[in-house]
């Protein structure tokens, strides 16, 4: 039974479709990693499920409601938080009130799910009262995450997490992601760095000019010769 | 000795300055333009307190609350009427219908209240003295209520939930939105508080010189200028830069005539944009 079902989804921004015809599933706790060459529509597929797409057709399910068309605060009250690739924090807020504000929508539990978050980033502790701006990228990255997680959401939309990141700190993030998969949050990411993404993926999906090219295990794809040649720069 | 007196004065200026500039600075975080019509604002303000403390000879303790709450009414009126209609458009035209309400707001209080310089409390109040220092007691009322105020402010800010929300906004509208923050809300309290801190602030210019129309109009470039020495945005900045304007221009009159003053703040801002275009601030939280 899958979390998200993205069905034959067709749209874009303003008159030119980007998307045509693309399908997607995370089931739960499963890692899924969408990757591509540039324009393919990766980080717009990722988005159309998070409402920030228009659609013109096909249809997006999520845990048996259906959230095509719906706005975005529709769809994080029904357990999908986003982590934009850029712009991801609040600068001039502290570490905790980066959280605080990540769970806004919360009425109870703000607490609680602040420890659940520092436990899982445990250098954010200690940085509570510190501006998030001040943060290095890889902390700050944690921070982004963190915020999202504070909804307890059951599926995390990350867009290229470990874009312009240095090499140490990418394997820190996959690292993160695995934890929060393994606190029961399934993931859907779109991912550069490729290679290293889809080893740690359960599923991968291969997009290319907004349609579906492969899709399979995540090990598969990456010994996939098409593939590798194609997309994964050889 | 000289020094410390026109230190003072700046101090008193500064207080109003700044009070201003937090509302500008934070209209312009969140719903990013620059507010022309918040120095008819402050205006408006400062007339409201005057109907009924010396209009209608009711408590001043009255009157302040009842100018703040009026304000506030007002600027919210104002957004609901005419800058929500442009929230998707170019900040600019908030910026043209801004002007478009000073004029308004400005012509309006000439048409109630006259073009007059009129005064809360007529009859000649003596300097006291305190170890040489020449002073007025509502000019301790200035410096003391700026300053509660402005911790009032800070409170909000960093304590409640609204206040939060309102920094996250400022700081990055669309990941406030991705939060599910209500926009909509903040910007409401942003009205609120912005309205009724340019009441204050022109309540207190009211009573450091004197009321006339163009009152808030006149000292809106050195509250542009004190948002902008803070970091535009940032209510915090704009605080520091609204005493470091107020005091610079009364400084300025040790070295240079008095009728320069007004355009001290100008060159402030002029030689900000050159040097440090982000603000004086900068690089520290961001």
């Amino acid at each position: 039974m899958n979390l998200l079902a993205v069905d034959k989804l067709t749209g874009g921004y303003g008159e030119a479709d980007i998307l045509r015809s693309v399908s997607l599933a995370v089931a739960r706790d499963e890692i899924v990693v969408i990757v591509g060459p540039n324009g393919a529509g990766k980080s717009t597929a990722m988005k159309a499920v998070f409402g920030l797409v228009s659609i013109r057709s096909g249809r997006i399910d999520f845990d048996g409601a259906d959230l095509t068309g719906k706005r975005t605060v529709e769809i994080v009250k029904h357990g999908i938080c986003f982590v934009p690739q850029t712009e991801n924090v609040f600068p001039t807020l502290s570490v905790e009130e980066n959280l605080e504000m990540g769970g806004f929508l919360r009425k109870d539990g703000i607490a609680e799910q602040k420890e659940k978050v520092f436990e899982l980033f445990p250098p954010l502790k200690e940085k509570r009262r510190q501006a998030a701006g001040t943060l290095s990228g890889g902390q700050r990255q944690m921070v982004a995450m963190g915020r999202a997680l504070m909804l307890d959401p059951r599926l995390l939309l990350l867009d290229e997490p470990t874009a312009g990141l240095s090499p140490k700190i990418i394997g820190q993030i996959f690292d993160i992601v695995q934890a929060v998969r393994a606190i029961g949050v399934a993931i859907l990411m779109v991912e550069q760095n490729a290679k290293q993404a889809l080893a740690i993926a359960d599923r991968g999906y291969v997009l290319a000019t907004g349609e579906n090219r492969h899709e399979g295990r995540g090990a598969d794809l990456l010994a996939d010769r098409e593939v590798a040649e194609l997309f994964l720069g050889g | 000795m000289e020094l410390l007196q026109v230190l003072f004065y700046g101090l008193v200026l500064g207080s109003i300055i700044s009070l201003g500039a937090i509302g500008v600075s934070l209209t312009f975080g969140i719903l990013g333009f620059a507010n022309f019509s918040h120095g008819d604002l402050m205006a408006f303000g400062a007339y409201v307190a005057f109907l009924v403390y010396t209009q209608l000879a009711l408590p001043f303790w009255l009157a302040f609350p009842a100018a703040v709450a009026a304000t506030a009414a007002l600027a919210i009126l104002i957004d609901r009427t005419i800058f929500s209609r442009y929230r998707e458009s170019p900040p600019v035209i908030s910026l043209i219908a801004s002007f478009g309400m000073a004029l308004i707001l400005r012509s309006a209080i000439q048409l109630i209240w006259g073009p007059e310089t009129m005064r809360y409390d007529t009859g000649i109040t003596l300097a006291e003295r305190f170890m040489g220092l020449r002073y007025q007691e509502r000019q301790l009322w200035i410096i003391g209520g700026a300053l509660a105020l402005v911790v009032l402010v800070h409170l909000f800010l960093s304590r409640t939930k609204a206040g939060k929300a309102m920094r996250a906004m400022a700081d990055n509208p669309t990941l406030a939105r991705l939060s599910g923050i209500d926009t909509e809300r903040v910007v409401l309290w942003t009205w609120l508080i912005g309205g009724g801190l340019a009441a204050a602030a022109g309540i207190f210019l009211g009573m450091d010189t004197r009321l006339q129309p163009e009152m808030g109009w006149f000292l809106l470039l050195a509250i542009f200028a004190a948002a902008v020495l803070g970091g535009i945005g940032k209510p915090y900045g704009a605080i520091a830069g609204g005493y470091i304007i107020g005091i610079v221009m009364e400084l300025s009159t040790l070295v240079l005539p008095t009728e320069y003053a007004p355009v001290v703040p100008f060159a402030i801002l002029v030689a900000l944009l050159l040097v440090r275009p982000t603000g004086l601030f900068a690089g520290r939280s961001t």
